[in-house]
């Protein structure tokens, strides 16, 4: 490593704070989502009692939704970079368009399993594990969709601005890691799990 | 976005001017600023520090003598689960980030954390978590009725837990109050790390910072991945208890080792994020009163980050008894004894930067000494504890309580003990007495060694942990009151200490800027330092700043490499 003196004229950069912060909460969320993961592998075939988890319907349409959100919001950070507020408001638009797709598929796919065919969280261990993961999941969701509302909100009042570029992709990093998240969630509930 | 410009309400300089007491309250309960919330957060690790050694001192009292009815056993089970959660939580925890949240900006050159209003938001989130933990010892309702605190251990295992073994809520204020607490860890946990990456002065790079800054650093990373799946246990627990969930419900098809599992991939990492903060204390206070600097700096950090990566390979070492297969245990087994190298890594250079040191035995060092000798032993007894036969024989015994304390309270208290007396000058202006000081180590010392020595021989006579009482006839007696005893001469200590801090807060001698002729950054500011910390940036080209000022002819940047 390099010690050798810095002086006074000499240029002193530091990664942002904002970054650091949430790069710190992704680990610490990530976490979170590894207990979750675990336990729902290592409980996968355990439950004692039906259902099993093949009543379990692939949401393809849900996840493409979700995973092209990310994009979408790489456009709209890409365009607040350069000043293009329309454009920016445009993709911020789509991509909270997306988030609440995603959203009401889950409403749909849990009102399906909770009051037609009565499986809920207490039914069996295989019940247990599948809401809290996926629920955890949607939880991380709402939280994003409310950050994505509140930058939205703000910009309808003309209160956002090129020099945000850099809290934008702070926030659009937890939108990614959410959208991350997700394709883990995807392949043990959907792929291995089913 | 590198460094605070806004005005910083509610920090220490302003209270120079008379202002009512309610004004007085208000500023400290409104306030961003690191420096008061740090103090915050050490008052309140105090202040449970107390509460937690009085149980504990009613345990001792109850333990004493064999047949003894002084407590209930429904008493003695909330008071051992109380004491343990308070110790590691409410005292532990809160005391490791009050004292990183003050030094972590002074030390880097910084004006305030990197996020003030996350880090007040962190400390009053563990600050209610800990009232609501309390709380429950009048409104929680438990298998006793009304006012039954949780009773269920530290660690909770599944099946006690579920409803129908722990019916009533006392067991929901634990799990609640802990993630309360969890996630007030956590942002204290960002806070620190985002400090410490973005708020260096100019020319702090990262291999000039202090040690203690490293191995906050090093702990809060280490946070970040251990107090979440604690967190993410506690709400399976919660799903269990309040939605009918299976998780730990073997009728189900749950597995209670699944809980053991997620309970100590936190708990064993969670000794490291205690113990981490004391080797940077020691790291700090050693060279300062050796008159050397630290010896091998980037082996001390490495070896940090090292103690960190190992710890988190090491849990199942709690479990040996729980029936693993053969390699499980080799595996954890090896694991356990690897931690074993940093850890010398450290004890060695500690003891390299004293040799040849002109060494004052002021108050702080006495007790860093104290602690490498004792680190040492209960480093060596976990050892013996890491190997799985001999652990099948003394697990759950108080062999097993003894090496713990021995790293709890032998190593981690008396590092938090050195660093109250060592930056208790620049927090309150004040000197604590010497005099004061050097009583309040000796009998701690004597104190600890009389009850936690003594513990190591019964534990392995066979004296298991968590009983309310025994019989007369095991051979115990002599024991166990030697170590209430020795219970009694620590809890002595500990009010001669809390006499010193409230005495030299109000009499103490006037410490001036640097009493201790130190070389980190924190010592060229006033004592306290103003609101805004550093009039002028600091600029720093070593890591010891203060040595290149007092030494101009023969600067420590010369020979760094």
């Amino acid at each position: 490593m390099s010690t050798v003196p810095i002086f006074a004229d000499e240029s002193w950069q530091q990664p942002s704070r904002g970054r650091v912060g949430m790069l710190c909460l992704i680990i610490g969320e990530s976490a979170i989502f590894t207990i979750f993961v675990v336990a729902y592998i290592y409980y996968i075939g355990r439950s004692l009692t039906g259902p099993t988890p093949s009543i379990l319907e692939v949401p393809y349409f849900n996840s493409v939704c979700l995973i092209s959100s990310s994009f979408t919001i790489v456009l709209a950070e890409h365009a607040i970079k350069h000043g293009q507020m329309r454009r920016f408001r445009a993709w911020w638009a789509l991509t909270m368009a997306l988030g609440i797709e995603f959203l009401i598929g889950t409403g749909i796919e849990w009102k399906d399993l909770i009051v037609d065919r009565h499986f809920t969280i207490s039914t069996n261990l295989f019940g247990t594990t599948f809401y809290s993961l996926v629920g955890l999941h949607a939880t991380h969701v709402v939280v994003g969709m409310i950050g994505l509302s509140l930058v939205m909100l703000f910009t309808l009042m003309g209160r956002v601005n090129q020099g945000h570029a850099e809290r934008i992709q702070v926030l659009a990093l937890y939108w990614h890691f959410v959208d991350a998240v997700w394709v883990v969630v995807f392949t043990v509930v959907y792929i291995v799990g089913r | 976005m590198a460094d605070q410009t806004l005005p910083i309400p509610g920090s220490l300089g302003e209270e120079q001017q008379r202002v009512g007491m309610l004004e007085w309250l208000h500023s400290w309960v409104v306030t961003v600023d690191h420096k008061k919330l740090g103090i915050l957060y050490v008052v309140y690790a105090l202040f449970f520090l107390i509460v937690a050694g009085a149980e504990a001192m009613a345990m001792r009292i109850q333990l004493a003598v064999p047949n003894n009815h002084f407590l209930s056993p429904e008493l003695f089970n909330e008071l051992f689960t109380m004491h343990g959660t308070t110790m590691v939580f409410l005292v532990g925890m809160t005391i490791i980030f009050g004292i990183g949240n003050y030094l972590v900006p002074l030390m880097i050159g910084a004006r305030d954390m990197a996020f003030p209003r996350l880090n007040a938001f962190s400390f009053w989130l563990s600050a209610f978590g800990g009232l609501f933990l309390y709380f429950s010892f009048i409104g929680g309702f438990g298998l006793y009725g009304m006012g039954s605190a949780p009773d269920v251990t530290w660690w909770a295992y599944a099946p006690l837990t579920a409803k129908a073994f722990t019916p009533g809520h006392n067991t929901d204020y634990w799990a609640l109050a802990l993630i309360v607490m969890g996630f007030g860890t956590l942002g204290a946990a960002i806070n620190i790390l985002a400090t410490a990456f973005s708020m260096r002065c100019r020319g702090m790079t990262l291999m000039r910072m202090p040690l203690f800054v490293w191995l906050m650093v090093v702990t809060s990373g280490l946070t970040l991945i251990t107090i979440t799946p604690l967190t993410a246990a506690q709400v399976m627990l919660i799903i269990d208890r309040f939605l009918g969930g299976h998780f730990f419900d073997a009728q189900a098809g749950g597995a209670p080792v699944v809980w053991m599992h997620f309970f100590w991939i936190f708990g064993h990492p969670e000794v490291y994020v205690l113990i981490l903060p004391a080797f940077g204390i020691t790291s700090e206070v050693i060279p300062v009163f050796s008159r050397k600097a630290i010896f091998g700096y980037p082996a001390m950090v490495a070896a940090s980050v090292g103690i960190a990566f190992v710890s988190t390979t090491v849990w199942a070492h709690h479990m040996f008894t729980v029936g693993m297969t053969s390699v499980g245990n080799a595996f954890f087994v090896l694991s356990t004894m690897m931690v074993g190298i940093p850890t010398g890594i450290k004890i060695f250079n500690w003891i390299a930067t004293m040799w040849g040191g002109k060494i004052r035995f002021a108050t702080p060092m006495l007790f860093c000494t104290a602690f490498l000798f004792q680190f040492l032993c209960a480093g060596l007894t976990g050892i013996m504890l890491s190997v799985a036969p001999w652990d099948w024989q003394l697990h759950n015994s108080y062999f097993v309580i003894a090496h713990f304390h021995y790293t709890l309270a032998g190593a981690f208290v008396f590092c938090i003990f050195a660093a109250i007396y060592y930056w208790y000058p620049k927090v309150t202006g004040r000197m604590m007495s010497e005099t004061l000081g050097k009583w309040h180590f000796w009998l701690f010392f004597i104190g600890f060694h009389i009850t936690f020595d003594t513990m190591h021989f019964v534990g392995i006579l066979g004296m298991p942990r968590s009983i309310y009482t025994y019989e007369a006839d095991r051979g115990w007696n002599a024991l166990n009151m030697v170590i209430s005893l020795g219970g009694f001469v620590q809890a002595i200590a500990v009010l001669i200490f809390a006499w010193n801090l409230v005495y030299a807060y109000l009499r103490g001698k006037v410490a001036g800027n640097d009493p201790w002729d130190a070389w980190t950054l924190e010592w060229s500011t006033p004592s306290p330092p103003p609101a805004y910390n550093f009039a002028v940036d600091p600029v720093v080209r070593s890591r010891r700043p203060l040595w290149d000022i007092k030494h101009p002819q023969d600067p420590d940047w010369k020979y760094e490499r």
